[in-house]
């Protein structure tokens, strides 16, 4: 097998490798000016051990034949499924929630892992089915493989990663093929499921969407993240305040300026610039990414760079929305730059996939 | 298990990713329209915002005006009082913390979670005042709880100091917080929320002129609304220092006179209105007013029944008792029923339309001439005078003295008194005068009532000749020293001529040097003159019938006088509620007033420690 991988080494996607490593690297140089207050903790430093991680994982999922690993797969869905039944059992809850586990003292999400194998799974599944749509118990059965591990996180209750989940079902399923009829009534379905969903919200679930569409009716409560970052994203203007300078990120302003918010700080102390250049960055890899799948060799190939893509691309959509004031306030991280363990673990793994999928693009 | 890769099977999957490419070149054109949008077209305003963030304009409060005494001895200035704060957005887990804060700072924890409460609508990132006026003992714990308590901050302000606590609380009166209604209102023009303003006494009157102008400091905080770095300062302009014409050893010495009792006094300098002191008692401590004063702790000062609040030398009226009776002794000498001959008989009663009305000496004082009907208070000599002159007499001389109307002392809330007329008693009683009621008038009982001031300024009045000058605590000098104007002119005359003079004075004179009923007051050398007034509370038979164990029924004592005789210097009242003779209970409190004043005269105008041993 690794014999077999020296042969597709040639064929190694520096493009893709380079466009991460430069993400990861601004990532850990935003993470220290916006941490550099903090007597705490060396942040920027652990997130330099998990890029390190990732990158060991990354060239873990592109070394192993990705055929080898779909045909394992069903091993890594049970896995994952009791990964995720023992975090409900046994997880530790941070705000409010249970979807840590520690392992060897290593805080780790297990959701974040599942999402690889959920991509994996629905591949295998979708790979193998050769007409021009698919038929309803297909759909069904898509739903089921997507479902089961999503309704574990659900309960958890962890929203805000069960909704990265949906890109990979939604993918897989366009491209696997949906009827018009079909389409329509996906559309009816998610309007009524949206207004009941609407009843059952919980008043703050409510407020955040509120908040959402009028940030300023609640300054200094849920619409103070969205004013905040907005504020320090704008007042970046054309070039940034400069590395180490953003005054509302120095001055804490901004709220989860490491995490969730980083692309503020980039905004703030970057600029227009920067943050253009970033926002071109996550565009090249994308574009890339979609790439792998037109030139992949078979539908397997075609199904696991789709499906990582589209999680990645939600992410991006996702967070520097939030950022911008254009997408509502989520604790969804933006992939490479976000300062936390699993995302950017999970988000080398998507990454090692597409190369994979890349290396073995020509039939032997 | 074979994975099947044929080209063809490709082919449906192949012709729909198009479609993901599409919608992520869309999902990147909206995310950099996003960018453009803040970065680009709204960066100015966002840089605003940003500025706004970070600058914060801090209130430097100006200190008050000292207030000083005549001779410049500081009775009121201002001390840095700190105040400890809290920022629950700093303090996660307040209520875990509660118990220890509370306990460490010496607060009612029921009152400390209601204040807590309050503020549970507003944001985090505003302080609550916790505490204001800390100890050092709070100072401590809080300098060792710091890590503990992030969220705490103590700042530090000028407080209003009132040195010496009661003493002469109800002419300085207080501070506080303006209130809602007062903000807008002439009076506090200057003033805006939160501006700790004078509510009541000299602080209130002269409010602007013991009023500094705030500075301000601009400072870059952090979210916590920490400082991070200075930008510019205004510095805080203090107000001006207010001299009063009160002085200082005359006030305590009055303060010390009264002991426990209740009951006010006031003296002032006859010729020119000058209040020298003015006590009312109980008095409360206007040092409790300079930090917010607790809801419960005004509560009992509103609705105790002994009054603290009550400035009892200007918003209290008592019948005079029989201090009247040198009103009576003016007016019939000026309307020639009494003369230098003129005598009466007294068995210790006369029976007047219908009716007994008593002497206060069982046995009556026999014959009695003018000087000694006023020197021993006899009633019955004055009943007969006041059948002679009848209401309306009497209330034209009275009024002419400045009785039964205010006098425009420069302090709030003064009252009028009441010289009781026929008219009067038609228009608010809706009743006939009947006669008898004109002879307890003549004694100073019945309807009149009179305030300590004006009492008092009538009787300087008339030892300087007749002259009425307007009481105030604070000189048209030291006014116009910053910029004010006051119209003091309403000074006034009432008539006299040189035989009531001299039989009048004559009179007070023998009151306190011939062994009268105030020889307490007497200061050899210094010519005291005055009268002493025993007003009843309830009737002789009901008091006599409740034994002496009621001290709320018990007989007020007056005392007015002035001195020197032929022309004053110095005139005043005291008064003790339910002190029972005046001459006992009140003569001595003016005694002591005038005998620090006649020290210091005679000793100059130094400062001086003067000793109080007078017997009593």
């Amino acid at each position: 097998m690794l014999g077999k991988t020296s042969l597709y080494l040639k064929d190694f996607d520096w493009f893709i490798f380079l466009l991460a490593l430069i993400i990861a690297f601004v990532g850990v140089v935003e993470i220290h000016s916006a941490t550099q207050y903090d007597r705490a903790e060396n942040f920027y430093l652990k997130q330099v051990y998990r890029i390190l991680i990732g990158l060991v994982l990354m060239i873990l999922a592109m070394s192993i034949d990705y055929h080898t690993l779909a045909e394992n797969v069903p091993y890594f869905y049970i896995a994952g499924i009791l990964s995720l039944w023992s975090v409900l059992l046994f997880g530790r809850k941070i705000s409010g929630s249970k979807s840590w586990i520690s392992l060897g003292g290593f805080e780790f999400q297990p959701s974040e892992m599942v999402k690889v194998i959920v991509v994996l799974a629905l591949a295998r599944f979708l790979c193998e089915i050769r007409t021009e749509y698919l038929s309803g118990k297909e759909i069904v059965k898509a739903s089921a493989i997507f479902g089961l591990p999503v309704l574990l996180i659900i309960l958890q209750p962890d929203l805000g990663s069960a909704l990265t989940f949906f890109p990979i079902l939604l993918s897989g399923l366009i491209l696997g093929g949906l009827r018009p009829k079909w389409i329509m009534g996906a559309i009816i379905l998610s309007v009524i499921v949206i207004g009941l969903g609407w009843y059952n919200l919980k008043v703050y679930q409510k407020e955040r969407i509120y908040t959402f569409l009028e940030p300023e009716r609640d300054p200094q409560g849920t619409g103070y993240h969205s004013i905040q970052s907005k504020i320090a994203f704008g007042s970046g203007g054309f070039l940034g305040k400069g590395i180490g300078k953003g005054s509302q990120t120095r001055l804490g302003f901004l709220p989860e300026r490491h995490t969730d918010f980083i692309f503020s700080v980039v905004g703030e102390e970057l600029g227009f610039v920067g943050a253009a250049t970033m926002l071109l960055l996550y565009f090249l890899i994308t574009m890339r990414s979609i790439h792998v799948a037109q030139t992949a060799r078979d539908k397997l190939g075609i199904y696991i760079a789709v499906g990582g893509t589209s999680v990645m691309l939600f992410h991006i959509l996702e967070n520097m929305g939030m950022v911008v004031g254009l997408m509502p306030i989520t604790g969804i991280p933006l992939p490479l730059l976000s300062y936390g363990g699993s995302a950017i673990l999970s988000t080398f793994l998507f990454l090692g996939l597409i190369i994979n999928v890349r290396m073995r693009r020509y039939v032997n | 298990m074979g994975l099947k890769d044929f080209y063809e099977d490709k082919k449906f999957v192949l012709g729909r990713l198009p479609f993901i490419q599409y919608s992520a070149i869309a999902v990147f054109v909206f995310l950099f329209l996003g960018i453009w949008n803040l970065q680009i077209l709204k960066s100015k305003y966002y840089k605003e915002q940003a500025e706004k963030n970070q600058v914060r304009s801090i209130t430097l409060t100006a200190p008050r005006g000292k207030i000083i005494d005549r001779n410049g001895q500081i009775i009121v200035d201002n001390r840095p009082s700190f105040t400890v704060s809290l920022t629950r957005e700093n303090l996660p887990g307040i209520e875990g913390s509660l118990e220890l804060l509370a306990s460490g700072l010496k607060l009612d924890i029921g009152f400390f979670k209601t204040q807590i409460d309050r503020h549970r609508h507003q944001p985090g990132y505003l302080p609550i005042t916790i505490k204001e006026g800390l100890t050092i003992e709070d100072l401590s714990f809080l300098e060792s709880h710091r890590l503990e308590f992030p969220g705490l901050d103590v700042t530090r302000q000028p407080r209003r100091f009132y040195r010496e606590g009661q003493l002469a609380a109800h002419l300085l009166g207080y501070v506080g917080e303006i209130s809602e209604k007062q903000i807008g209102t002439e009076e506090f023009s200057y003033s805006k929320l939160g501006d700790i303003v004078g509510k009541a006494g000299v602080e209130r009157v002269y409010n602007q002129i013991l009023t500094g102008i705030d500075g301000q400091k601009r400072v870059i905080v952090d979210s916590r609304g920490r400082e991070v770095k200075l930008l510019d300062t205004i510095e805080p302009i203090p107000g001006n220092d207010l001299r009063l014409t009160v002085d200082l050893d005359i006030q305590r010495a009055a303060e010390n006179a009264f002991q426990e009792k209740a009951g006010s006094a006031v003296a002032l300098d006859p010729r020119n209105g000058e209040i020298l002191c003015l006590v009312s008692r109980p008095a409360f401590d206007p040092n409790s007013f300079a930090s917010r004063i607790s809801k419960t702790e005004w509560d009992d000062l509103i609705s105790d029944p002994k009054k603290p609040m009550q400035n009892r030398a200007i918003q209290s009226r008592f019948p005079p008792g029989s201090v009247f009776k040198v009103i009576m002794t003016i007016a019939g000498l000026r309307e020639g029923i009494l003369t230098p001959e003129y005598s009466d008989s007294c068995s210790g009663s006369t029976v007047l339309y219908g009716r007994p009305f008593h002497c206060w000496k069982k046995g009556g004082h026999g014959r009695v001439a003018l000087h000694e009907a006023i020197v021993n208070s006899c009633n019955v000599f004055f009943y007969h005078v006041g059948q002679k002159l009848g209401i309306d007499k009497i209330a034209y001389y009275a009024t002419q003295m400045g009785l039964g109307q205010k006098t425009g002392i420069d302090l709030p809330g003064e009252d009028t008194g009441l010289i009781p007329s026929p008219e009067w008693k038609k228009k608010v009683l809706k009743a006939d005068w009947y006669l008898g009621e004109t002879i307890s008038v003549a004694i100073g009982q019945g309807y009149v009532a009179l305030t300590l001031i004006q009492t008092a300024r009538a009787f300087g009045g008339f030892g300087v000749g007749g002259i009425l000058h307007t009481p105030h605590t604070v000189s048209s000098e030291e006014l116009a020293k910053w910029g004010k104007t006051v119209n003091r002119s309403t000074e006034s005359r009432f008539e006299l001529d040189e035989q009531t003079i001299d039989i009048v004075s004559k009179g007070l004179w023998g009151v306190v040097n011939e062994w009268g009923t105030a020889r307490r007051a007497m200061i050899p050398g210094f010519d005291v003159c005055g009268k002493t007034g025993t007003a009843q509370v309830i009737g002789k038979e009901a008091q006599a019938s409740l034994g002496n164990k009621k001290e709320e029924f018990e007989d007020n004592a007056w005392f007015v006088g002035f001195a020197p005789v032929h022309s004053a210097e110095i005139a005043g009242a005291a008064f003790v509620e339910h002190g029972g003779h005046g001459g006992e209970a009140a003569a001595p409190i003016l005694h002591d007033i005038f005998k620090v004043y006649y020290d210091k005269k005679n000793r100059g105008k130094d400062e001086i420690q003067v000793s109080l041993a007078q017997p009593h």
